[in-house]
């Protein structure tokens, strides 16, 4: 249950590039590589929003889906399962291309 | 529209951009999955910051390494689920290994001290924990700032090898570097083939995985085999080490790995 230290995170961050405006949206990327339950990151998001500048701000979750590119055969596969093989040839000289995000991509901001 | 740079931290902003859903850039990992928020609403400015969240942990974890470094400290960070034998494996390591090499144990627990108790008297140079319930109702896991709270009352001048025992957990304590120069993991065969494909964070996280309890194995239906091709699966380069902590079954091998990761860090010894 790590999502609360992700959420202060989230928190932080957006605080501080508010500069003390209003925030009505935070927007997030979550690889799905990344173990976070978007549930628990949700409900941790209403104890950590509950005041200050981002009182009321929803989260919104992108969930970038874990791609590998083959060195075998240069191929792109979208992974179902942790499992870091091509789906083309089944080699595993692979490369992550996404899936390890754990980024604060925006936040929404009241105009002053 | 506004203009994007990015800083030198790597975080980027678009300054006074409504639309800035449009603004596009090169780094795969950021690949558009489409827009699932639409534009910010009339009334509101979007601001796009692409900050990575663990980049403050990230920035304290660097500070923690180079303190370690300038010491000539090997730092490892061991990791497991609870009850796989971190602590057995400690008291184990420390009898055969306090003697050549000065260790340090910086031990994380949620709220007591029953692991350190367990450390006492067998040679470690010093022992420090770090309860993680100072947080928000018991972290997890250590973070970078947990570690340099412990590493302020550690001696770092008096060890050579500092291992920093992780909170018993297989999820969290995987995504936060504390400034470890390696990872190890200790998996117990008591715990199933398919652990690395559930969680696989901690297992690709991993430098060094130790198979523990392997005494266990004539009384187990566990297939060692499906569980070293699930690893590989998610971890082709995990150094793999059978072992048990009870027996003594594989202790030196895995003391010769700890052994390795200090020379590499101090070739002329310390």
């Amino acid at each position: 249950m790590h999502e609360l230290a992700i959420c202060d995170a989230i928190a932080t961050s957006a605080s501080k590039h508010a500069h003390g405006r209003p925030v009505t949206r935070v927007t997030v990327q979550i690889g799905h590589l990344r173990q976070v339950v978007p549930e628990a990151l949700l409900f941790s998001w209403e104890v950590v929003s509950g005041t200050g500048d981002l009182e009321g701000a929803e989260l919104v979750l992108e969930q970038i889906p874990a791609v590998v590119l083959c060195h075998d055969c240069g191929e792109e596969t979208t992974l179902d399962l942790p499992i870091l093989s091509c789906g083309a040839c089944g080699g595993f000289e692979v490369k992550l291309l996404s899936g390890e995000e754990l980024l604060v991509k925006s936040i929404d901001l009241v105009d002053a | 529209m506004g203009r994007f740079h990015v800083h030198a931290d790597g975080t980027g902003h678009v300054h006074e951009l409504a639309e800035a859903d449009h603004v596009h850039h090169d780094d795969q990992s950021m690949r558009d999955v489409g827009d699932h928020s639409g534009y910010a609403e009339t009334g509101s400015t979007r601001v796009t910051i692409l900050e990575n969240l663990l980049s403050e942990n990230d920035r304290v974890a660097d500070d923690n390494a180079g303190r370690l470094h300038d010491a000539g400290v090997c730092a490892v960070n061991l990791m497991s689920s609870p009850g796989a034998g971190k602590t057995t494996l400690l008291r184990t390591t420390l009898q055969r290994l306090a003697e050549q090499i000065r260790i340090g144990v910086l031990e994380g627990d949620i709220a007591t001290r029953l692991d350190a108790d367990q450390l006492e008297g067998l040679g470690a140079a010093a022992i420090s924990v770090v309860n993680t319930s100072a947080g928000f109702g018991g972290e997890c896991h250590l973070d970078a700032v947990m570690v340099r709270s412990g590493l302020g009352r550690m001696p770092l001048d008096r060890i050579d090898l500092l291992i920093i025992e992780n909170v018993g957990n297989l999820v969290c304590p995987a995504e936060f570097r504390v400034g470890e120069q390696a990872r190890a993991m200790v998996y117990a065969v008591t715990e199933g083939e398919e652990k690395p494909l559930k969680y696989p964070v901690m297992f690709r996280a991993a430098d060094v995985v130790v198979v523990n309890k392997v005494d266990l194995l004539p009384h187990l239906d566990f297939d060692l085999d499906a569980f070293l091709g699930n690893l590989t699966s998610v971890n082709p380069t995990a150094q793999v080490i059978l072992a048990s902590a009870r027996t003594g079954e594989g202790v030196d091998e895995w003391c010769a790995w700890l052994a390795d990761r200090h020379a590499e860090l101090a070739p002329t010894g310390h």
